[in-house]
């Protein structure tokens, strides 16, 4: 479970998150939207460890970790993926899902050198995972390409399998719609649904609105810096604040909003 | 064999030597480079400082510098690589988390700096004289064996080398290092604490620059400022490894012995030429080199044999 206290965070004399707080329980589907330029971004990247909060907590199953680099809350159990795919490009994807599997004894270089047998068993297990992996997102194909030459939409397919491998069981995920051909969209859409119904707990941001309509519960929405509303889909659609929030922008607050506010970024 | 004969043998087994010790260092390069993207343009320092570390461990006290250590050959060339590993980790825990280009000019202002002090401080190197006479393994043999058997030392130490950067590489920890070579924010979502890692290959590099260094002093038979040029140690080694293939070790040795081989019969033909021509052609050989490093960066930048995925570990 994350829970976001009174969450500040400036930039110079820019205050991009204004005291927000929300909770992302355990085992649920949490979605955050809002208009651009709302703070979700840096919300979301302050969860995750990229920035550090300039005031209030993060507390991650009850432990305060604002501030906490990304590689230590990894080991805490929460993982993120990327808007922009972050495939490691010139790897295998294979070795890319390979990565983030924790506690290999052969990413110590004497290790490495001097006890070989106990790696190559260890890299046999975690190969074999990841080829699980593969099948189960429909990867299989390209298993051994590199990753740089996957689609947009493989390469977001990519950062969920990687989350996977990791072991943790709280995934943050940066707009997976994002760049994604409508194709795949459904398939990312069922694979994180699965996901979900194995155990695992999401947040996701998203301007797709189809994406966060057929997956989040509850759902928060944020304007200049601050939770503007939560509660189901049907409820943030019948919130006159979030009609305003989103209307103040030139855009209509309906099932339209995604096309249009993607459309608009790009 | 006539005389003649010998004297060429001897030529060519001398530049194999180079060109052995030239491998380790661009060993050295490829681990901080190809595996991890550490722009590591400071080579002539690490050199330096492996090359008088075992100077001065193992030379009779002569030239007025520190010495009559007495250390035997093997436990200097260790010190050689300690010394030099000690050096990169004081040096990457200020540096190592700057991005490319900006560490390119960290480490390339130290090694200038240490360029500086041995040449200045007399007591400890012996300034611009330098520190002489160094011993070369097997000279109580003769020629030609003396130099033959020095040059299969050297050799066998290129194929230890190789054989440790290549499990570096093909381990997970070398997977860690090249993830964090193409996305280091993703390699820190993905639970990896880029520093550390980033710091462990620089020393490893290091090391090995550290060990050429130490095997170039003992083939010169004295160290001075000049052996460890920038000009002949940095950009020299840079051109090998791009060469060769940038990311894959055997890549970085192709590239060294080549490339060697090019600079020193570009050498031998200028010897060849008048000599108000040939100290031209000193400068005229610079210019190539730099021209055949822009043409491989434009025609094939993945240069000779470019990096391959490892083998996995499972898979031997």
């Amino acid at each position: 479970m994350i829970e976001v206290r009174n969450l500040v965070k400036r930039f110079g004399g820019f205050t991009a998150v204004d005291g927000c707080s929300l909770t992302v329980e355990t085992g649920s589907l949490t979605g955050l939207i809002g208009p651009n330029g709302a703070g979700k971004t840096t919300l979301f990247n302050t969860i995750a460890g990229t920035y550090r909060p300039d005031g209030g907590q993060v507390l991650l199953d009850g432990a305060d970790v604002g501030g906490m680099p990304p590689h230590v809350l990894f080991r805490r159990g929460l993982v993120r993926t990327f808007q922009i795919p972050h495939e490691f490009s010139r790897m295998t994807v294979t070795e890319n899902l390979c990565v983030p599997v924790p506690g290999q004894s052969g990413e110590n270089l004497f290790a490495a050198w001097f006890g070989w047998g106990r790696i190559a068993r260890e890299e046999a297990a975690i190969r074999k995972r990841a080829l699980e992996v593969l099948e189960f997102l429909n990867l299989s194909h390209v298993a051994d390409h590199q990753a740089g030459r996957l689609s947009g939409g493989q390469k977001k397919l990519v950062e969920i399998g990687r989350a996977i491998m990791s072991g943790a069981k709280t995934i943050l995920l940066d707009e997976p719609a994002a760049g994604v051909n409508r194709a795949l969209l459904g398939t990312l859409t069922e694979d994180i649904r699965r996901l979900h119904r194995q155990g695992y707990t999401f947040l996701l941001i998203e301007h797709d609105m189809d994406m966060i309509a057929a997956l989040c519960d509850p759902i928060y929405v944020m304007a200049e810096g601050k939770v503007l509303a939560q509660g189901t889909m049907a409820e943030i659609r019948a919130d006159a604040r979030v009609r305003e929030a989103y209307l103040g922008h030139g855009m209509s607050a309906d099932g339209a909003t995604g096309g249009a506010a993607r459309a608009g970024r790009a | 064999m006539s005389a003649e004969a010998v004297g060429l043998t001897l030529y060519f087994v001398q530049i194999a030597t180079l060109g052995a010790i030239y491998a380790v260092i661009a060993l050295g390069l490829n681990v901080n480079w190809g595996f991890s993207g550490l722009m590591n343009a400071g080579i002539a320092g690490f050199v330096a400082i492996g090359a008088y570390t075992s100077a001065i461990l193992t030379a009779p006290n002569g030239a007025g510098q520190l010495g009559a250590f007495g250390w035997p050959l093997w436990a200097a060339w260790l010190a050689a690589m300690g010394a030099a590993g000690v050096l990169a980790l004081v040096m990457g825990t200020i540096t190592v988390n700057l991005r490319s280009d900006y560490l390119a000019i960290a480490t390339l202002g130290i090694a200038e700096i240490l360029r500086l002090i041995v040449r200045n401080e007399d007591w400890l190197t012996g300034g611009p004289l330098g520190v002489t006479p160094l011993a070369r393994p097997f000279e109580s043999y003769g020629n030609p064996w003396a130099p033959v058997l020095f040059l299969l030392l050297l050799l066998a130490i290129v194929a230890v080398v190789y054989w440790l950067a290549e499990r570096a590489i093909r381990s997970p920890w070398g997977r860690v290092q090249r993830a964090l070579r193409e996305n280091e924010a993703a390699a820190a979502a993905m639970g990896k604490d880029v520093r550390n890692f980033r710091l462990q290959s620089f020393v490893l590099g290091a090391t090995f620059m550290g060990l050429g260094g130490a095997m170039l002093a003992h083939f010169s038979k004295y160290m001075s400022p000049d052996v460890v040029d920038p000009l002949t140690t940095t950009f020299l080694v840079w051109v090998m490894l791009i060469a060769g293939g940038s990311g894959n070790n055997r890549g970085a040795i192709i590239g060294a012995f080549l490339i060697w081989g090019i600079w020193a019969a570009t050498d031998f033909l200028t010897a060849y030429l008048p000599s108000d021509v040939a100290t031209r052609a000193a400068y005229l050989r610079l210019f190539l080199i730099g021209l055949a490093l822009q043409i491989i960066l434009i025609r094939r930048p993945e240069g000779l044999i470019g990096e391959r995925p490892p083998r996995p570990a499972d898979g031997r």
